[in-house]
């Protein structure tokens, strides 16, 4: 084994020197989004920072203690991003009106607790193997939740939320934790069979039919969310992380092939019959088209956005300087475009690479780690975040339709901001067993047996 | 605050931040090299070569096993080809190579390739796998020639 060799260094010091730029870029953010205020610098401002300072500094200090040989630059990424959103938000709300920053604020400190928490109480991600087909009955509640009447509601005509005493939440995102929680534990037993079995058709081998069947199923699910949830975006997400994994495990092209033939039955279909898949087409290819601007649910805000991005340019208008505020969900779906006019593409690519090397770090620990389950774990919630971003960011530049997925980090969103804070507390945990030193007792055994090979 | 101050802030911002990016990446360059060093330590470390150098010398530089032959037991002569997949070996008829030994656990080992070298594993069997003398208790490189033992059939790595 390769990685037994490997002098483990704990760095958490060059995480502690990442994390202060982090935090200068993140203050740095809110300052001057905070100066956009007409009656001078917003009270805000002081607040946000030492807040978001203070539980960057918190889940520095847990990493410390439980996840020592940790992953360097995950946290201080995810703090950059998480900085920048908020103030973006609290820009945006100075126009407006609103206080949608203070609750991102509380959010972000929910969701790193929550992370610490995470950190804490699981130390070893392998454990989490254990309850494999737990966390399979845990998603398939999560997903029917907000189906349930009463406990369910339906905003922008999709039916992902759920409202408890004034709260609303979309259980759906947490559900994308432990389907690949549930993918990981299942793919990793079952491995083989799906793998070796089958006959061979050309440069293809094909799986066994029963072996299709947790295909055929995850399909049935994305449909089964697409027409009774009226959610194009989870139904993607919750495909194409499928997908990933099954490939991921499997090594095999024919799962691609058979999974996007899949999809593109899927599209046909819905684009066919079903009304709020095709007007999000409808707007995309025509999304200039006068009719398709003012039309209901046409592609005003794609256009609005696109418009924005212009205006932006390549440095930006400088916070409180353009107007993001004319395209709507300014703060949520369309946060990119909000950015993108104010930091210009400079900015733009600068927080797209951010996330490039978050995902990066987190295929990183997945190639590390020794453990079938971690390696498909760590490489499906990474693949999570980056198909995030690509629909969301691919959807407001209009390189694909625009779906209601959120900018990982960023977008205004309690329940995101939770399941993407626990997914980077689990992508810390698996690269802390990816770094760590291995037991001595592993050691002492491979040398008897060196000894016994050689003797 | 003056509208310059006001500029040279905002372009500030985003020179800070390109600042972040590239730290990030230098540090991660780091990370590439410690696992570069790692890759080079694992030819035998200088401490143990001196008792492996014997058998270091014999072997041959660099030949990639192309086949699994069995070379006793009931099936012997029987070889497979191997590709770049893993290979089950077992009694259960969806094993790559079904072994028809008595002595044989359903799925009771997997071979599969790593880097440029060939790992055998048990899979819990019953009578477990022996990769020479020593019975396997996790997973172990192969080398050509090297005699794998499931029950009463032997089989080996061919170039």
């Amino acid at each position: 084994m390769n990685e037994l060799r490997t002098a483990p260094v704990s760095r958490r010091n060059t995480e502690l020197w990442l994390l202060i730029l982090a935090m200068v870029v993140a203050v740095g953010a809110g300052y001057l989004a905070g100066l956009s205020n007409p009656e001078g610098l917003s009270p805000e401002f002081a607040k946000q920072g030492a807040v978001l300072c203070a539980l960057a500094l918190g889940m520095h200090i847990v990493l410390r203690i439980w996840a020592k040989y940790a992953d360097p630059i995950i946290l201080p990424c995810v703090v950059a991003l998480n900085g920048i959103g908020v103030a973006m938000i609290h820009r945006l709300d100075i126009t407006t009106g609103d206080t949608a920053a203070t609750r991102q604020l509380l959010w972000t400190g929910v969701a790193m607790a929550a992370a610490m928490a995470v950190i804490w109480a699981i130390r070893d991600h392998r454990m989490l193997r254990r309850a494999t087909y737990i966390f399979l009955m845990i998603s398939g509640v999560l997903m029917v939740l907000p189906l349930i009447p009463g406990l369910g509601v339906e905003i922008n005509g999709a039916r992902i939320w759920v409202r408890l005493a004034g709260m609303s939440f979309q259980p759906g995102e947490l559900a994308k934790i432990t389907l690949s929680i549930f993918f990981a534990g299942y793919l990793s037993s079952n491995r083989d069979l799906i793998l070796l079995a089958g006959r061979k058709i050309g440069p293809l081998q094909l799986p066994r039919v029963r072996d299709m069947a947790p295909m055929i199923l995850a399909w049935g699910l994305s449909i089964g969310i697409l027409i009774l949830q009226r959610d194009l975006g989870s139904a993607i997400l919750f495909f194409g992380l499928f997908m990933a994994m099954i490939y991921v495990a499997t090594a095999r092209i024919s799962w691609i092939v058979i999974g996007l033939g899949l999809v593109a039955v899927g599209g046909l279909l819905a684009a066919q019959f079903m009304g709020h898949v095709e007007r999000r087409i409808n707007a995309w290819i025509h999304a200039f088209d006068p009719e398709v601007i003012n039309a209901q649910y046409g592609s005003h805000q794609i256009v609005q956005g696109m418009f924005g991005l212009a205006n932006g340019g390549l440095f930006g208008t400088g916070f409180g300087n353009g107007r993001p505020d004319l395209v709507p969900y300014a703060n949520s779906d369309m946060i990119v475009t909000a950015l993108g006019e104010e930091l210009g593409l400079i900015g733009v690519i600068a927080v797209v690479l951010l996330y490039v090397l978050l995902v990066s770090r987190g295929i990183r620990a997945a190639l590390g780690t020794r453990d079938a389950f971690g390696k498909l774990l760590a490489s499906g919630l990474s693949f999570t975040i980056g198909l995030q971003c690509f629909v969301v960011i691919g959807g407001v530049t209009r390189l694909i339709p625009l779906t209601g997925l959120t900018t990982p980090f960023v977008a205004a969103g309690g329940s995101s901001l939770l399941a993407n804070w626990i997914i980077i507390a689990l992508l810390l945990l698996v690269s802390n067993n990816a770094r760590k030193p291995v037991p001595s007792a592993d050691l002492a055994n491979e040398v008897v047996l060196k000894k016994e090979a050689n003797a | 605050m003056t509208e310059l101050a006001l500029t040279a802030m905002r372009l500030g911002f985003l020179i800070l931040l390109w600042i972040l990016i590239l730290s990030i990446v230098g540090a991660l360059r780091r990370d590439l090299l410690v696992g570069k060093r790692a890759g080079a330590a694992t030819a035998p470390p200088p401490a143990r070569a001196a008792d492996t150098g014997e058998q270091a010398s014999q072997q041959p530089p660099k030949q990639h096993p192309t086949s699994l032959e069995l070379v006793e037991g009931p099936q012997s002569g029987t070889s497979i080809e191997l590709a770049a997949s893993p290979i089950l070996l077992g009694r259960a008829q969806e094993a790559t190579l079904v072994l028809v030994d008595d002595y044989a656990s359903a799925r009771h080992a997997r071979l599969f390739p790593q880097g440029s070298r060939w790992f055998i594993e048990d899979l819990g069997s019953t009578n477990g796998t022996y990769l020479g003398e020593s019975q396997l208790t996790r997973a172990q490189p192969v080398d050509l020639g090297q005699q794998i033992r499931i029950g009463k059939t032997v089989m080996e790595l061919r170039a």
